[in-house]
């Protein structure tokens, strides 16, 4: 197969990281899983009070009680999960029932029986989303992920049964890690950091957690949806990486603010976190435009509690590192662009689907592992809840660079002062701080420029057609000659060579080199194991497209930067 | 530390609304009152008089930034909107996040790129037309900003009349400190978070000011005046929508309640230059004799090119332009409206 001289890698200079924590004990994560019992009663005492401020009389509390076991009733009824645990139809019912005593009484016969059910619920609820760190198994399913990957990896290489056993090869040579991962490490010991990738794909997950480790950090706390959870061999992962469970088919008031009050203590008792701010994979393919506040405001909220319980002394800082991922090729590419066009345009959400079983994932860790295509992991520069640069001593710097000291944002006459209003609005600016940071640190593969390119010049040759009538266009139609490609892709590949110069973005490293060589590294890579390819040259040497849907997929990642402009 | 209940207000620019506004902020509390000229300072000291107004005893003068920005955690900068860039890069090294800004200034600020002038650059974006509020959060750690913005003769004003401001922002904590700090008894403060509508609408009604006065020029009544101003609206919300404002914001005291307002000053720059204008006198002799500018024949080049950028047409704007800068008369100008063949009354709801 040609795949192996195409892809080119040369060996990672990074050999690895030393651990900067010496033993697990010392993990902050490790810490929070050993006082489990606790800081689950912390949380979910602290989640009612919040509560108790968003619905403060009676009436209020139960209809939002009754909203509650509406809602999950009716989730039992349509979209049960495997991970889901068997006495919940129990517990709802008998929840339902003692509310409808409880609306039909005067208080005084009931007493506070609304509140112990909203404990109860609450509790539930946040035993429900705590993972359990196990310091055994963490150990366990790393050695297990190193030495699987490793055999992978290696017997698809080099075409002999023995190459199996060969250490040639490691996750490293596969997975290149760029940026500021010198100044990540820092951060870790001088506060709490907040890592914020993008995520394009299920596989963001386990990827992730091996580069937190390969880089010597200890384990971080993250969030992972709760559909991962049921396919076992991932369940098994999560759990012992420290993952907690994010279920997105409850939008339920007391679930959510236990959920955000779970993240919210673990970062304030110092536990590395990990969320995926966009929420959900992007559907589109496009860099996240948008991020999901409820998440990212426990940062904020995390910061300004630290500063209003410290007093004078400077308490624990806060750090967002954005992350980008870069892929050749999306696993679930066709399915995620099928939904987003069907929605597009369209008052509807995402229903939260689980299409993937053990059997597929395995398959596709399989495919993606012994197959080319390599990734790449941007770690952006680390940046203060407010989204200021901070420097290696996680010190915030201003525009100009000066030094300035966030708790000031946090106050008014002269005080820290808790207000929720300013909270959401300082999430809002953060969340278009990172956004703007993921486009910058995006490294640029020959595989979404050719796609970019390929797609935006089959746009303009149909100028009357919007993009759904051009989406429609039969693929056989479309041929574009490659000495027109090549000159286009040339010019736009300049342009992104300057805006590197400008730090608006990056590019690999296999960007740069002999125009045809990169046009063809991009053509064999771009969603190289999709049944059918997005993009290829036929036989007279002209670019052609087997799926448009999935080509405007890859396209969608160079979205966002203006380069549309140069395609006349 | 000392709360900030005690600390003073500051205020920049002792113009003419600036001494209005730090008039008003000195019956509640200490003022302290930036001048960049000495002698103004001195003269308020001495004589407790600025621009024709007697300055509250509340206020403290003074020509040093560093010393205004230590003391007061809430400051209203007031000054001309070509000015306003540099004086915040000046202000800014002794600005701290805990600072609150509120900007009474009614203009837009233009980075143009290399080699081009506000005549030669052929449209605007976005990207290149910002209000005081981006220009403080461009050049300062201040995210805490909020405008001021209405029907805010200084004149009336000064003289106690009964009136009213709008003051925006995206921060709560700001509306209600802006409120606190300027309400009494003959002056009414509403709330709105759209701020960037707010400030767009003080900055557009000028373009109408123009026609205003043109239309009176031209010895034409109310009709006409009622004409221009309902249609005026109408372009202002258009504009006003591409830039970034709110529908709802233009229907309000800094929107309507400025435009009519501004449109029955004969008193106003603007009205002056659309006034001689009909009189058939040229531009460039209008400005010469005027000391300072007068922000609308800014705010037309700005406000047509930025329509030609967002590919829309506003009418009056586009007309007006072509008044100012390519030698219609007024009388054709007009002819040209009354012609046009457009008739829905309103289409933006």
């Amino acid at each position: 197969m040609a795949m192996a001289e195409i892809l080119v890698e040369k060996k990672n200079k990074n050999i690895g990281y030393e651990p900067i924590l010496e033993g697990i004990p010392d993990w902050p994560v490790y810490q929070l899983s050993k006082n489990r019992k606790e800081f689950l009663e912390e949380v979910t005492q602290k989640s009612i009070e919040q509560i108790r401020l968003l619905r403060p009389s009676r009436k209020q509390l139960i209809d939002e009680l009754e909203t509650t076991v509406f809602r999950e009733q009716n989730r039992l009824k349509r979209n049960r999960w495997r991970v889901d645990p068997k006495d919940e139809p129990k517990f709802w019912t008998r929840v339902k029932n003692e509310l409808i005593e409880l609306s039909n009484k005067p208080v005084e016969e009931t007493g506070k029986k609304e509140e112990e059910l909203l404990y109860e619920i609450v509790h539930r609820y946040a035993n429900e989303i705590a993972g359990s760190f196990k310091p055994s198994s963490y150990k366990f399913a790393r050695e297990a992920i190193k030495f699987w990957f490793g055999r992978l990896l290696n017997g698809a290489r080099v075409k002999k049964f023995g190459a199996y056993f060969r250490n040639q090869y490691t996750l490293r040579d596969k997975i290149h890690i760029v940026g500021k991962v010198k100044m990540l490490r820092s951060l870790a010991t001088k506060g709490t950091v907040v890592m914020v990738p993008t995520h394009f794909s299920n596989l963001d997950s386990i990827l992730i957690g091996w580069v937190i480790h390969s880089l010597g950090l200890p384990a971080f706390l993250y969030g992972a949806g709760l559909n991962l959870f049921n396919i076992k061999i991932f369940a098994y992962f999560m759990n012992s990486l420290g993952a907690y469970k994010v279920d997105r088919r409850k939008k339920n008031l007391p679930y959510l603010e236990t959920l955000r009050m779970y993240s919210n203590l673990a970062i304030q008792k110092g536990a590395h976190s990990l969320f995926f701010p966009g929420g959900t994979r992007s559907r589109s393919g496009l860099i996240e435009k948008q991020l999901k506040l409820g998440l990212l405001s426990t940062a904020i909220e995390a910061q300004r509690n630290l500063y209003l319980e410290s007093g004078a002394e400077e308490p624990r800082r806060i750090f967002v590192v954005p992350v980008t991922l870069n892929y050749h090729f999306v696993l679930e590419a066709p399915e995620l662009i099928e939904d987003y066009l069907q929605v597009k345009g369209q008052d509807r959400y995402f229903a939260e689907q689980d299409n993937y079983g053990s059997f597929q994932l395995i398959k596709f860790l399989f495919k993606f592992f012994t197959k080319g295509s390599s990734i790449s992991v941007s770690i952006g520069p680390g940046l203060d809840v407010m989204g200021n640069y901070v420097d290696d001593e996680g010190n915030s710097l201003d525009a100009n660079g000066k030094l300035l000291n966030p708790r000031e944002y946090f106050m008014t006459n002269g005080q820290v002062t808790i207000d929720k209003q300013r909270e959401n609005e300082y999430t809002r600016l953060l969340s278009a701080r990172i956004v703007s940071e993921y486009h910058r640190i995006n490294r640029v593969f020959a595989s979404h420029l050719v796609a970019f390119v390929a797609f935006e010049m089959w746009m303009r040759k149909h100028p009357k057609l919007d993009l759904f009538g051009f989406l429609r266009l039969p693929e056989e139609e479309l041929e574009i000659p490659y000495e027109e490609f090549r000159e286009m892709f040339k010019k736009v590949r300049k342009e992104i060579y300057h805006m590197k110069d400008k730090g608006k973005v990056y590019h690999a490293t296999h960007l740069k080199g002999e125009l045809d060589v990169v046009i063809r590294r991009g053509l064999d890579n771009v969603g190289i194991f999709h049944l059918k390819r997005p993009l290829l040259k036929n036989k007279k040497g002209n670019i052609i497209t087997q799926d448009l849907n999935v080509l405007y997929y890859y396209h969608n990642r160079l979205v966002g930067y203006d380069l549309e402009k140069l395609i006349g | 530390m000392r709360s900030s209940l005690d600390k003073p207000i500051g205020v920049i620019g002792a113009g003419n609304f600036g001494s209005v506004i730090a008039n008003i902020l000195a019956r509640n509390r200490k003022v302290i009152l930036y001048a960049r000229d000495e002698k103004v300072v001195r003269r308020i000291l001495d004589k407790r008089e600025n621009r024709g107004h007697r300055m509250h005893k509340n206020i403290l003068p003074t020509d040093d930034m560093a010393y205004l920005a230590s003391q007061c955690d809430i400051i209203f900068p007031i000054v001309p909107s070509e000015h306003f860039r540099a004086m915040m890069k000046k202000l800014s090294p002794y600005l701290h996040p805990y600072h609150i800004l509120i900007h009474g200034t009614k203009g837009f600020d233009i980075k143009l790129p290399k080699g081009e002038t506000i005549e030669s650059v052929k449209t605007l974006s976005r990207q290149q037309v910002k209000t005081m509020s981006e220009v403080i959060c461009e050049e300062s750690v201040v995210i805490r900003v909020g405008c001021l913005a209405g029907p805010n003769l200084s004149r009336e004003l000064a003289q106690r009349q009964p009136g009213a401001t709008v003051v925006a922002s995206h921060f709560q904590e700001v509306i209600q400190t802006g409120k606190r700090l300027l309400r009494n008894d003959r002056f009414q403060v509403y709330e709105n978070n759209d701020l960037v509508g707010v400030e767009v609408a003080g900055v557009l009604k000028n373009i109408i000011a123009i026609a205003s006065g043109a239309l009176s020029g031209l010895g034409y009544g109310e009709n006409a005046k009622g004409l221009l101003i309902s249609r005026g609206a109408v372009e202002m919300v258009y504009l006003g929508r591409v830039l970034g404002g709110d529908t709802k914001t233009f229907l309000g005291v800094a929107g309507i309640g400025d435009l009519v307002t501004t449109c029955n000053s004969p008193m106003s720059r603007n009205y002056t230059v659309g006034y001689r204008l009909a009189k058939g006198e040229k531009l460039k002799d209008i400005l010469e004799d005027m000391e300072e500018v007068a922000e609308g024949v800014n705010t037309i080049r700005i406000a047509k090119k930025c329509g030609d950028y967002y590919k829309i047409r506003p009418l009056i704007t586009d007309t007006l332009y072509k008044v100012l800068f390519e030698g219609m008369t007024v009388q054709d100008a007009l002819d040209y409206l009354m012609r046009y063949p457009l008739n829905v009354d309103i289409s933006f709801l």
